[in-house]
């Protein structure tokens, strides 16, 4: 995309951010999340863990180690081929979420969709139909940041902030969709409801998603999204890609 | 044995040293909001310093013992009361005490900041994602409330009566920073700007982080605007919001996020931060990669050294006024024999 990129460089005392992008885009996503299993790989003595965000790879050192060392592996690392070209990791998953759009369940629903040059009906089936992935998970535990949607969805996030949306919320702005773990207060626009459960630190499983797996959000009625709530799994169902 | 909880404040937790390693399924580290408290208990009750304890956020608490037990009172000081018997004894802070079955432990808040109760053989909650700390932004255990029991591990020790010399928590001295990520977005006259600002720390805060009051002064911002791609962030960063105020995360902050940092503080330096009382004065110093790491190999040395800060406690500590000068001319004292006083 651009010489500038991959770019290296150190944050606080023991990061490290590879960067293949300023913005996201899909080959940069494919970049960092490839980079990150291939450092996991490595098992470099001085890394303590390592995450992937949108268009980066971030490595957590040892606070006391010398950076040196694994800085020159690291570029040699990201100088060994281009990541930008990348496969998908292995062993992802299609998790298929019902999702309710109704008014009460999606509030900002018809001001999304009027954003996007479309009626209410074609907005749910263009939520519901999309090829969907989990570009990242952040923020709050377990909570999937997911894209990306076509260019009509590039709709700014809300100056005024929601109070409080509730776990599960299907929520969206820029190009993509944020499913909430937590309670929280956000700038997104709900887009529609889920019973969803991201994170769960009593199960042997805790968290539900993973970085690279599909999603699907089929809808379904408010009394069915009730019903779901009820139920220990939401209704998601789990199904391995080839 | 038990720690029974007969009343509690609000924000008063069980935290250990948190859970490390879960960044990428968006689960910070959390953690005592002051690890430095936590080790210095720890070396007061000759035990490891992972092991879980009660932190108040500056609001008052009350328990009572089912069994005889050594405590640790560490971290911001708060009025400790012990009632037993009809009698009531102050307890100094900073120190170890042995307490009797039935006791009640009063304690309330003096000038803000975290305080901590470690009790000999740490809290033996419920181990989740590896660790015992509430994580309450998670949704990870709850804060501790009236009525709640909490079980107690088996004590390595029966020494007690000691005091220590906390490690400075004062916030005069300048919070050491180093570059972070987006830094370089800031011009040269806004980073050395930053730290001429007499910043004081503002009312509002919390574990997730804690807002920076730059009075008068006009907010920081970088050159090419506010609009970056969500990163990783971790305790320590100082992100620029919005309106152009400074945010330091601390322990329970989110995982990513879009604003720009303009530094972060060394992980040796934060407890500082997160101490600091509602008001109080904070600058920040920019240092180089290597004096950094300098600075942490010496807070390493200085927690492995805490037992050469322990004396044995001096008669009649219960003047409050007396709580924050210590008197170390004696060194370390191996203090073999029970103490008697209390």
């Amino acid at each position: 995309m651009s010489e500038d990129y991959p770019r290296i460089a150190p944050t606080g005392v023991d990061g490290l951010v590879v960067s293949f992008a300023a913005r996201l885009d899909e080959p940069a996503n494919r970049a960092a999340l490839a980079l990150r299993a291939a450092i996991e790989a490595a098992s470099w003595p001085e890394v303590q863990e390592t995450a992937a965000t949108l268009v980066s790879t971030y490595l957590r050192l040892d606070l006391l180690a010398d950076p040196g060392p694994v800085l020159v592996r690291l570029r040699a690392l990201v100088a060994s081929r281009d990541w930008r070209a990348a496969a998908l990791p292995a062993g992802r998953r299609l998790l298929r979420i019902p999702t309710c759009y109704a008014p009460a369940h999606a509030p900002d629903l018809d001001e999304a969709a009027a954003l996007a040059g479309l009626s209410r009906g074609q907005a749910i089936e263009a939520l519901a139909c999309a090829p969907l992935r989990v570009l990242t998970i952040g923020f709050a535990p377990g909570q999937p940041y997911i894209g990306e949607l076509g260019p009509e969805w590039d709709i700014p996030r809300l100056r005024a902030l929601t109070p409080r949306v509730q776990p599960g919320a299907l929520t969206l702005a820029i190009r993509q969709l944020v499913l909430f773990s937590v309670p929280s207060q956000t700038g997104w626009r709900q887009v529609g409801q889920t019973a969803a459960r991201l994170f769960d630190p009593g199960a042997a499983q805790p968290f539900l998603l993973r970085t690279g797996d599909a999603v699907a959000f089929p809808p379904v009625s408010a009394e069915r999204l009730a019903e779901l709530a009820r139920s220990p799994g939401g209704g998601v169902s789990v199904e391995a890609l080839p | 044995m038990s720690l029974i909880v007969l009343a509690a404040g609000l924000g008063i937790t069980v935290q250990d040293l948190g859970r490390p390693g879960f960044l990428a399924q968006g689960l910070s580290r959390g953690g005592a909001a002051d690890p430095v408290a936590l080790a210095e208990g720890a070396a007061l009750l000759g035990q490891d310093a992972g092991l879980a304890a009660i932190e108040l956020a500056a609001a008052p608490a009350r328990f009572r013992l089912t069994a005889p037990a050594r405590i640790a009172l560490t971290g911001a000081p708060f009025r400790a009361l012990l009632r037993d018997a009809g009698a009531e004894t102050p307890l100094a802070w900073n120190a170890s005490h042995a307490l009797p079955a039935g006791a009640e432990l009063a304690l309330s808040p003096l000038a803000g900041g975290y305080g901590y109760l470690v009790p000999g053989g740490g809290i033996d909650a419920p181990l989740l994602l590896g660790a015992r700390s509430a994580h309450l932004a998670a949704g990870i255990g709850a804060a501790l409330a009236e009525g709640d029991s909490l079980a107690l591990g088996p004590d390595p020790g029966t020494q007690a009566e000691l005091r220590i010399a906390p490690l400075p928590r004062d916030s005069t001295a300048p919070i050491r920073v180093v570059a972070s990520l987006q830094t370089a977005l800031f011009p040269a006259a806004e980073i050395a700007r930053f730290q001429r600002t007499a910043f004081r720390r503002d009312p509002r805060g919390n574990r997730m982080g804690l807002r920076l009051d730059q009075g008068d002064a006009p907010g920081f911002a970088p050159s090419g605007g506010l609009s970056v791609v969500s990163e990783i962030v971790q305790p320590g960063d100082i992100q620029i919001t919005g309106d152009g105020t400074a945010l330091v995360l601390l322990a329970e902050c989110q995982t990513t996020g879009g604003y720009p940092r303009i530094a972060t503080v060394l992980p040796c330096d934060l407890y500082r931060v997160a101490q600091a009382p509602p008001g109080a004065a904070l600058r920040f110093r920019l240092v180089g990669q290597d004096e950094a790491r300098a600075a942490m190999q010496a807070h390493a040395s200085a927690l492995a050294g805490l037992r050469s800060r322990i004396t044995r406690r001096l008669r009649e500590p219960s003047t409050m006024a007396d709580l924050l000068s210590y008197n170390l001319i004696g060194g370390v004292v191996s203090a073999t024999a029970e103490g008697s006083e209390r």
